[in-house]
């Protein structure tokens, strides 16, 4: 006590007698953050504000005038403009058939792969590999493989007698290849998070549960995927807010076609704001889509708390 | 003993099962990237032929062409030189501000990091319209500072705060204060003792914001019109004939020249790449 004390005396003479340790604390702390929250409010605060007025205005950029006209851009998404329900209609398909997929997908390679044998390292280097690939060469390379007829997956599709469809022409066939493409993109990343989950249940459980005669299907129902509900939560959370997200892959993979039959959320964003310059109407989506998110979120995690 | 062998057998044979499936698991995983390659060494009168695992006739000369097409070698090193400095910029900003969060006390250090988490949340698309008017304002447009600017202060440099700052909760503070005591000022107990046993931390906040960066695409869509300034997820889909179809054989070859010397590195330190993305994802 009377040692601390005596730091702080000598800090508040020598240094700043003017400061407590703690102000001078404070303000150095502030010093270190403020670069952090310079950049936050600049382009995280001040655009989010902005973007609720701009929802707010009829505003189109030939014209360069923005008029307020309240909330006729809600009004057209929700009541008035058939496209936007559309839109949403995809962006759930896409989701409701990404996220089961995927987590499946990665919990099934993370069991397989959580154990040690010969070449498990190979594995999960292979099945990580597209993570780190640009999304856009991903989306390339499939879209040269899904090609009408000259593409390389119907060719062999043909070798077996099947008559591949032109997966990238049809709307619905469009969004199951823009779905399972992603999927094969980004499921190393969940499967890792299951693989340390995994990795971090005791051996002893498992080896307890045998010695009592349980099957191997038996561990996983009442052991191992009770104490993987924690990653099973979180993987959701961040799989399913991604999933809204998507832009960059059906940009390359479809443009939103055929017949928007592959236009989400995000990529209506950008064809109403960057496109067609309708930034009042482009805004108000954007707000949309914060709601959502911001919705999914808070569902997602109060069924965490309630689960604890 | 007879028993014991069986037993000995049904496991090998249940690893090798295991093995063939995960193989055949691995084909959609693998065969694009060798596709990829493949194509970019054939002619583009044999990429619409018959399909030949190997090219027939290797090409090599698709690979000269794809720099005359475009200034492919100017937007190569754009693509390197901005993920570069987003990452050297994101280390020095998240490290600081995540120090300040996990080791001093000041008022608004929890609001601060109530909001920085609220706002990792929120999709770029959202703020990306009145960001793309505000870079207009400060003549930013069609030039590589958004691209810069905005991954470092965005949700990206967000997430890599709180990994810095988890990482400093967990190192011991003893030495810190020690250092402290030797008359070291805060800046230098940040920058000689607590950065250097972050190592780890560091580390996959540098991976995961070069790989971002690198592959980036809403922002320099929207933000970069001009061809000498684009990076190469754009270059990639500009290898087009006059009328908009794709030029395959040149964009498999510029697609193979971004992705493979990335996919090099991965082979080389796939463990620490993957743990690095473990570390983020569960923080994230």
């Amino acid at each position: 006590m009377a040692e601390t004390l005596s730091i702080r005396d000598t800090a508040r003479r020598e240094d700043a007698p003017w400061l407590t340790l703690r102000m001078r604390e404070a303000m150095e702390a502030w010093l270190f953050i403020s670069p952090t929250v310079a950049g936050f409010l600049i382009f995280f605060v001040g655009p989010l504000i902005a973007v609720v007025w701009y929802s707010l205005t009829e505003w189109n950029l030939l014209t360069q005038q923005a008029t307020f006209v309240g909330l006729d851009n809600y009004g057209d998404a929700l009541f008035r403009n058939p496209d936007f329900w559309h839109v949403v209609r995809n962006s759930v398909i896409f989701a409701v058939g990404l996220v089961p997929l995927n987590m499946a997908l990665a919990l099934l390679l993370a069991l397989a792969l959580s154990r040690r044998f010969a070449g498990v390292i190979i594995f999960r280097t292979v099945f990580f590999a597209p993570v780190v690939t640009s999304a856009v060469a991903w989306a390339i390379v499939w879209r040269f493989l899904l090609q009408g007829e000259a593409g390389f997956v119907n060719q062999i599709l043909a070798q077996v007698g099947i008559d591949g469809p032109n997966w990238l022409r049809e709307p619905n066939w469009a969004m199951a290849a823009v779905i399972v493409t992603r999927v094969i993109k980004m499921v190393g990343l969940n499967m890792i998070l299951y693989i340390a989950a995994l990795q971090a249940i005791p051996r002893d459980y498992e080896a307890a549960a045998r010695l009592e005669g349980a099957s191997g299907w038996q561990i996983f129902r009442w052991i191992v995927w009770p104490l993987l509900g924690p990653t099973t939560l979180v993987i959701m959370v961040i799989t399913t807010i991604g999933s809204f997200k998507v832009f960059d892959h059906i940009y390359q993979m479809t443009g939103g076609g055929p017949e928007n039959g592959t236009l989400v959320l995000a990529y209506y964003i950008y064809q109403q704001g960057f496109q067609f310059f309708d930034v009042g109407y482009a805004s108000a989506l954007a707000m949309i889509m914060f709601v959502i998110v911001m919705v999914l979120t808070i569902v997602q995690l109060a069924l965490r708390r309630r689960d604890t | 003993m007879t028993g014991f062998l069986t037993q000995r057998r049904m496991r090998l044979l249940n690893q090798v099962c295991w093995t063939v499936a995960l193989c055949v698991a691995a084909i959609p995983f693998v065969f694009p990237f060798f596709w990829m390659v493949s194509s970019g060494f054939k002619s583009a009168a044999e990429i619409f032929g018959s399909p030949s695992l190997v090219p027939r006739e290797w090409q090599w000369r698709n690979f000269i062409e794809v720099f005359n097409h475009q200034p492919f070698a100017r937007q190569y090193f754009n693509s390197l030189y901005i993920a570069v400095t987003v990452t050297v910029l994101t280390l020095v900003v998240s490290s600081l501000a995540g120090y300040a969060l996990a080791r001093m006390r000041f008022a608004g250090a929890a609001l601060i990091a109530l909001l920085l988490v609220t706002a990792l949340m929120v999709p770029e698309e959202v703020t990306i319209i009145p960001n793309f008017f505000m870079m207009r304002w400060a003549g930013l447009v069609d030039t590589h500072w958004p691209l810069i600017l905005l991954p470092t202060f965005g949700s990206q440099g967000i997430m890599a705060t709180f990994l810095m700052r988890q990482y400093f909760l967990a190192l011991p503070k003893e030495l810190e204060d020690a250092g402290k005591m030797d008359g070291l000022s805060r800046l230098g107990v940040w920058w000689s003792i607590a950065l250097p046993m972050s190592r780890p931390a560091l580390a996959a906040v540098a991976i995961i914001t070069f790989l971002n960066s690198w592959n980036l695409f809403l922002e320099p869509l929207i933000f970069v019109s001009s061809l000498e300034k684009f990076t190469l997820p754009l270059a990639l889909s500009n290898f087009t004939d006059p009328y908009g179809m794709p030029l395959w054989h040149l964009q498999l070859a510029a697609t193979s020249l971004a992705v493979i010397p990335i996919l090099v590195v991965y082979l080389i330190a796939q463990r620490q790449i993957i743990e690095s993305f473990a570390l983020s994802g569960v923080k994230g």
